[in-house]
């Protein structure tokens, strides 16, 4: 069992975690929305080989947070309280 | 020199001291320029390869692989083939492999041991019989043979299923495809690279694609870790790597790679004679032809390239064997595995030209995509031959995500890839 760092509760077994998504898909803004931008953020990944930053949420405190992962060897190098970036604004 | 597989020729080199033998496939060296490049060596582009020669002609062709031939997904699934699909699309491109299939060995002189077993797909509760029903229903109406089996229908074909009145998963029973079954996975591979091979196609592994050739906003060819290599027309059939190459041609997809794991036991005298699947320990079983049991479950929570799977779903898939199958309690495991599986929203593959002109895509079959090894290779060498859709490829193309025309068969058959 892999333990995953929650910046609110430390550290905790990886399936008391679910994933969120990539960091920094941000939902496009205003009425002028193409179909191609809406696919690309509804479907559309960078889905990377190596170093990830990825949204989880801790579903026991149910916070949300973001992970710096690598996807391949699953190595777990820091995770954060979402920010401005993962935000938006 | 002995070429053709037959109890003929097995006689003859036994007679002769097995010194004929040929090698299966040739190993050339790669021409700088072909008439088609297929990235992936795996099932897909192997019969990609093959259906290529054989249904088009089209011989002057290079399959590159980066590892050696079957050793991604098509050598670490669990050989399961059916078709029992919801809606229409997918039963078109499913029963276009399953129909495949069932003379594939005799096509390709090549043993597969396709085995029409039988899947049996169980419902554990009154709503999921319900469920069950429509699904045989549309299963039906789509031309797929189906039936809604009873409680006493799965007694008799699994009667070691744990029908103990205090079951945690009791039987209320199920849907039956009488044609599904298993195949050789190996000989899928192999036999499709034989076959391709004899028909002039290059086989080319320990060849790793680092770049693609862009000229004038189209797909060239590629830049390999052996060279150059020009084509007017690449196909990709790379599976759970579909975003690495995608990102290398400056374009997405809408997929997200995670570990698919299995297991097999040590061999045992025969005890299941099909394939049983429980959506509700999302554990399936079946037996290979040593004794195995290869068991498998649903995918990593994890989006992951690391080909080895995390221990918290195999501890689930074991358990809900168990729940299934307490007889297998004494059982010893031999192996597990993980393959690197390439998910996609709507559980349905992505087939056709990519946003990069002369890149084609074969990709997206999630956890299923070794029953549809005939049907993508044949979409996928129709696309690069004719540079059109195949009628049956069409609603597969990527731009279903931009128009909303999603094939939802998670939704629809109640999958999880």
């Amino acid at each position: 069992m892999q333990l995953f760092p929650c910046p609110f509760c430390g550290p905790r077994e990886e399936s008391e975690f679910h994933h969120g998504g990539e960091a920094g898909n941000l939902r496009p803004d205003g009425a002028e929305v193409t179909a191609e931008r809406w696919a690309g953020y509804l479907h559309m990944r960078d889905n990377p080989k190596g170093a990830t930053r990825e949204i989880w949420v801790h579903m026991t405190c149910g916070e949300f947070f973001a992970m710096s992962r690598d996807s391949v060897n699953h190595k777990v190098s820091g995770s954060s309280v979402l920010g401005e970036a993962e935000h938006g604004r | 020199m002995t070429r053709h597989y037959s109890a003929l020729s097995l006689f003859k080199e036994g007679i002769a001291g097995q010194t004929g033998w040929v090698k299966a496939w040739r190993s050339p060296d790669p021409k700088p320029r072909y008439d088609a490049i297929i990235i992936g060596g795996g099932g897909h582009g192997l019969a990609t390869a093959y259906y290529l020669a054989e249904n088009h002609g089209v011989t002057n062709v290079a399959l590159l692989e980066k590892g050696w031939i079957g050793g991604g997904n098509t050598g670490r699934n669990t050989t399961v083939v059916r078709s029992n699909y919801f809606y229409p699309e997918s039963a078109a491109i499913y029963g276009l492999a399953h129909s495949l299939y069932k003379t594939l060995s005799k096509d390709l002189n090549y043993n597969v041991m396709f085995s029409a077993r039988g899947i049996l797909t169980l419902a554990h509760s009154e709503a999921a019989m319900e469920t069950a029903a429509r699904s045989v229903n549309a299963i039906q109406v789509n031309g797929i043979d189906c039936e809604l089996f009873s409680v006493e229908d799965v007694c008799r074909v699994v009667p070691i299923y744990n029908f103990s009145p205090d079951a945690r998963f009791p039987v209320y029973g199920g849907t039956w495809q009488p044609s599904g079954g298993t195949a050789r996975h190996d000989a899928v591979a192999w036999g499709y690279a034989r076959a391709a091979s004899r028909l002039g196609v290059d086989i080319i592994q320990n060849c790793e694609i680092t770049d693609f050739i862009i000229e004038g906003g189209r797909c060239r060819g590629v830049v390999t870790s052996r060279g150059a290599i020009r084509a007017e027309r690449t196909g990709m059939a790379v599976a759970g790597h579909s975003s690495v190459l995608a990102a290398k041609a400056g374009f997405r997809l809408p997929v997200n790679s995670y570990a698919l794991q299995a297991c097999v036991s040590e061999p045992v005298k025969p005890i299941i004679d099909t394939v049983v699947i429980s959506p509700d320990t999302g554990v399936y079983v079946s037996q290979s032809d040593k004794g195995e049991l290869v068991i498998g479950g649903a995918l990593d929570r994890i989006p992951s390239y690391g080909q080895r799977g995390n221990l918290p779903v195999l501890e689930g898939v074991v358990a809900g064997m168990l729940e299934m199958f307490p007889i297998f309690g004494q059982l010893k495991m031999m192996r597990q595995w993980a393959g690197i599986v390439d998910v996609v929203p709507d559980s349905s593959p992505i087939i056709g030209e990519s946003p990069l002109p002369g890149l084609f895509l074969n990709c997206g079959w999630g956890t299923g995509g070794f029953k549809a090894i005939p049907a993508g290779g044949t979409l996928l060498a129709h696309l690069l031959a004719t540079g059109q859709h195949h009628d049956i490829s069409r609603p597969f193309d990527l731009d279903r995500f931009a128009r909303g025309r999603l094939i939802d068969e998670a939704a629809g058959s109640g999958i999880a890839h």
